[in-house]
C-alpha cells in the first residue's frame, strides 16, 4: 500500500529523519494561506499523488509568492497528473503539500527495500540523487552503495558510518547521517514497510541533511497490527474497480484489452493472460477467484469483468481440484442465468469430473463456448472478440 | 525414493481444529498419509478424527514421534508456529497459510539458521499447495488423483498451474516422483534452487518440470545451477508475459520491481542455461513427453 509524501514525512520525522517545514492544503485558497504560515519568501508546492515523475509532468512548482501559489496550485487541483509511473489514465491531485524552499549543494539517493536475494532489508545509496534509482543503475552504477540488515540485530552504527564515508558526507554530518539511516530503518522495520525512498535526501547550504521527498509503501500483509497506517489509504489514488475488487476479497487489476479473464490461482491467471496475447488477443484484466469458485464469486467476478465496457469477450479457465468442475460448472451457469451477459463467453475446465461438467454447460441452453485446452479457449475467445461468431460455431 | 516424503512420514497438523484444516487433514488420510497428531495452543487433550491435539510441538514430537508438519495457522500468529516446528524437531515443514507479513518470514529464515545444518528443518511455502509424493504421502491441500506415480520432479510457485502440469502429465501416463509448492510470496521456505538441488540426487526423479512467474531473483539463480550442477533435464513455463510492471499480480511476489524479473528476460536466462521452456501452458505435458522421449532415445 503506498501514501503520499506528506504522510511519509510525517512518519519518518518521528522516527528522527529531518524534514522541511511544510503544510497541506485542500485549495488553492489553503496552499497561499498555509504559505503565509511557513513563512519566507520562496516554496516549493507539489501535487499528492502516489506516483514519481511528478516534477516532469508539472507537478511540482517553485513559487515566489502567495500569487504564484494560488495561480499554480489552481492548475493543479482536480486535474489528472500523468507520469510514466501512473498510466495513460493518470491519477487525480486532491492534495497539495506547501514547503519552504530549501537550498541546497548535493543530492543523496537512499532507498530501503526487501531484497528477495539475501531475504533481508537492504539499504540502497548513491551519491547521485535527484535522478531515478533505474536511472542511476544505468549511468553511474559505480555510485551505487549497497548494504544488507542483520535482522536479529538491526542496522549497527558501523553500517550506517560506512555508508555515509562512502557517499563522501561531510565529517561534520556523518552523525546525523547515521541517525538519518537508523530512523528510516526503524521506520520500516516497526511499521512492516517495504519500501522506503528518500530521492533526494539533501545536504542543505547550511550543512543539515533534509529528505526533500519521501515514498514509503506497506506491507498489506502486515497492516493487522497497524490500524494507523491502514487509515491512509487514499481510494482516489486507485483504480475504483481495483479497489471495489479488493473490498470484495478478489484480486483484479485492469488491463488495456478487451478479452476479460476469470480464473482460479494467481499463476494460472497471469498464464491464461499470457495464452490469450499468444493466440493474438489482448487481456482486459487479471483476476484471481480464489479456491472456492463458489457459484457467488463466479458472480461477482462476472460483474465485475463486465463493468469494463472494453469487454468484448469472456474467458473462464477453472482448473477443479478439490471442488468438482460439476459443481464450478453450476456456478457458472446459475451466474449466468442471475446476471446475463452479452458478449460471448468461453469456458474451460480442467481438473475433477471435467465430462460432467462439460454435459452441464452444454445443457444449459447458455450460448456458452466450450474448450478443452487452455490454447484452445483463448484462441477461441480471440475469434470471438474478432466478432467471428459463425466461423467459431462451424469450428465446436 | 522422493524427496521430502514417504510412507514413513509422520505428521502433524498445526491449527488442526480449523475447518480448512479439518477437510484437509481428512484428505491427506483418505490419501494414505499418516497424520498422527495436531496441534493448537488451548485444545491440547481434545481429538479431531481421532487424531490427538496438543497444546506445544515439543509435546506433539514427544508423544508421537511426529517428524513433519503442515501450518494452517492464520496469517498473524504463522510466524510463531513455523518456529515452534523448527524448535520442537521437525525435520520437514509445508507452510499453506498465505498473507503473512513478509517481515515475519524474515524473522522465520533468520531463527531457522541458529540450528546446525543437519538439524535444520527444512521449510517450503508459505503460500503454496504443498507437497506431494503420489502413492506415498500428501502434505497440503493439492487434489491428490490427478498425480500418478513417476520419475518427473514438479516445482512450482503457483499452485494451479502444477496441478495444471501434473494433470497434462497424467493425462499422457507421465508420472511424478514428488511434486513441491514453493509458493507465491517474497520471502519463501526453500527456492527454485534448493529443490532443484535435491531431485539432482534422488534416484526416482529423472527429470523437472519448474513452474516460475514474474518477480525475484529465483529462476535466475536455478538457472545458474541448472547450467553448473545439474545433469538431469530441465523444463519450464514461465507465467506472465503479459503482466504489467510494478503491479502485484495476485500473489505478493509477483511483481517486476528490477531488472531480470520479467517473463521474458526470465525466459531468456533460463532458455541460454540450457533448460528448455514451455511456450503455453498447455504444452508443459507436450514439452515434458518431448524431452524424455529424446532422452529414452
Amino acid at each position: 500500500m503506498d501514501i503520499h509524501e506528506y504522510q511519509a514525512k510525517e512518519i519518518l520525522a518521528k522516527f528522527g529523519v529531518a524534514v522541511p517545514a511544510g503544510a497541506l492544503a485542500y485549495s488553492p485558497e489553503q496552499a497561499a494561506y498555509r504559505a503565509r504560515e511557513l513563512g519566507g519568501d520562496r516554496w516549493i508546492v507539489k501535487a499528492q499523488v502516489h506516483a514519481g515523475g511528478r516534477g516532469k509532468a508539472g507537478g511540482v512548482k517553485l513559487c515566489n509568492s502567495e500569487h504564484d501559489i494560488h495561480e499554480a496550485t489552481e492548475g493543479m487541483f482536480g486535474r489528472k497528473i500523468v507520469t510514466h509511473q501512473t498510466g495513460a489514465e493518470g491519477k487525480g491531485i486532491y492534495r497539495v503539500y506547501v514547503e519552504a524552499a530549501v537550498a541546497f549543494n548535493r543530492e543523496i539517493y537512499l532507498g530501503f527495500v526487501l531484497d528477495r536475494s539475501s531475504q533481508r532489508v537492504m539499504i540502497v545509496a548513491s551519491s547521485e540523487g535527484g535522478m531515478e534509482i533505474e536511472e542511476i543503475s544505468a549511468s553511474r552504477p559505480d555510485s551505487i552503495v549497497r548494504s544488507t540488515v542483520e535482522p536479529a540485530v538491526g542496522l549497527q552504527e558501523f553500517q550506517a558510518r560506512e555508508i555515509a564515508y562512502k557517499l563522501g558526507i561531510p565529517a561534520a554530518l556523518t552523525q546525523q547521517m547515521v541517525r538519518t539511516l537508523q530512523g528510516c530503518y526503524r521506520a520500516f522495520r516497526d511499521l512492516d514497510a517495504t519500501m522506503v525512498e528518500i530521492n533526494p535526501l539533501v545536504i542543505t547550504a547550511d550543512n543539515r541533511i533534509l529528505a526533500l521527498d519521501a515514498k514509503m509503501t506497506f506491507d498489506t500483509n502486515a497492516l493487522f497490527r497497524h490500524p494507523q497506517i491502514a487509515e491512509l489509504r487514499d481510494k482516489s489514488q486507485e483504480d475504483p474497480r481495483e479497489s471495489r475488487a479488493a473490498d470484495r476479497g478478489l484480486a483484479y487489476i485492469g488491463l488495456s484489452g478487451n478479452i476479460g479473464c476469470i480464473v482460479n490461482g494467481a499463476g494460472l491467471a497471469m498464464a491464461t493472460m499470457d495464452t490469450i496475447k499468444l493466440a493474438g488477443g489482448e487481456p482486459a484484466n487479471f483476476l484471481d477467484i480464489g479456491g472456492g469458485a463458489t457459484p457467488e464469486r463466479v458472480a461477482k467476478a462476472f460483474r465485475l469483468v463486465m463493468s469494463d465496457k472494453n469487454v468484448q469477450a469472456v474467458l473462464v479457465n477453472i482448473f477443479a481440484g478439490i471442488n468438482r468442475c460439476d459443481w464450478v460448472a453450476e456456478g457458472v451457469v446459475q451466474a449466468l442465468r442471475a446476471e446475463p451477459v452479452d458478449v460471448p463467453v468461453i469456458v474451460r475446465l480442467s481438473g475433477t469430473n471435467v465430462e460432467e461438467g462439460q454435459k452441464i454447460l452444454a445443457q444449459s441452453g447458455l450460448p456458452i463456448i466450450r474448450a478443452n485446452t487452455l490454447m484452445e479457449a483463448a484462441e477461441r475467445a480471440v475469434i470471438a472478440w474478432k466478432n467471428d461468431r459463425k466461423q467459431l460455431m462451424r469450428a465446436v | 525414493m522422493s524427496i521430502f516424503l514417504d510412507r514413513t512420514s509422520r505428521v502433524v497438523v498445526q491449527g488442526i481444529t480449523g475447518r480448512m484444516a479439518q477437510f484437509h487433514t481428512k484428505e491427506m488420510l483418505d490419501y494414505g498419509t499418516q497424520v498422527v497428531a495436531g496441534v493448537v495452543p488451548g485444545k491440547g487433550g481434545e481429538t479431531v478424527m481421532g487424531i490427538p491435539v496438543f497444546n506445544t510441538m515439543k509435546e506433539a514430537v514427544e508423544a508421537t514421534s511426529c517428524d513433519t508438519s503442515l501450518v494452517f495457522v492464520p496469517p498473524p500468529f504463522a510466524a510463531d508456529s513455523i518456529m515452534e516446528a523448527a524448535d520442537g524437531g521437525i525435520r520437514y515443514c509445508v507452510c499453506i497459510t498465505d498473507g503473512i507479513p513478509a517481515q515475519d518470514m524474515i524473522r522465520v529464515k533468520r531463527y531457522m539458521m541458529r540450528y546446525p545444518r543437519e538439524r535444520r528443518m527444512v521449510l517450503t511455502g508459505p503460500n503454496c499447495a504443498g507437497t506431494i509424493s503420489p502413492g506415498k504421502a500428501l502434505l497440503g491441500i493439492m487434489p491428490g488423483h490427478i498425480y500418478l506415480q513417476g520419475n518427473v520432479g514438479i516445482v512450482s510457485r503457483s499452485g494451479t498451474l502444477g496441478y495444471e502440469a501434473a494433470q497434462q502429465l497424467k493425462d499422457r501416463g507421465i508420472g511424478i516422483s514428488t511434486s513441491v509448492g514453493i509458493g507465491g510470496d517474497p520471502i519463501n521456505g526453500s527456492s527454485f534452487r534448493d529443490i532443484l538441488e535435491r531431485f539432482e540426487t534422488d534416484p526416482d526423479t529423472h527429470i523437472v518440470c519448474m513452474i516460475g512467474e514474474i518477480g525475484g531473483p529465483q529462476e535466475a539463480e536455478a538457472a545458474e545451477y541448472i547450467q553448473n550442477h545439474m545433469s538431469k533435464p530441465v523444463i519450464a513455463y514461465i507465467a506472465g508475459l503479459t503482466a504489467p510492471k510494478g503491479r502485484t499480480m495476485g500473489h505478493a511476489g509477483a511483481i517486476i520491481s528490477a531488472f531480470g524479473e520479467s517473463a521474458s528476460e526470465k525466459v531468456e536466462i533460463l532458455t541460454a542455461a540450457g533448460v528448455t521452456v514451455a511456450e503455453n501452458p498447455s504444452v508443459i505435458g507436450e514439452t515434458v513427453a518431448k524431452v524424455m522421449a529424446k532422452r529414452a532415445a
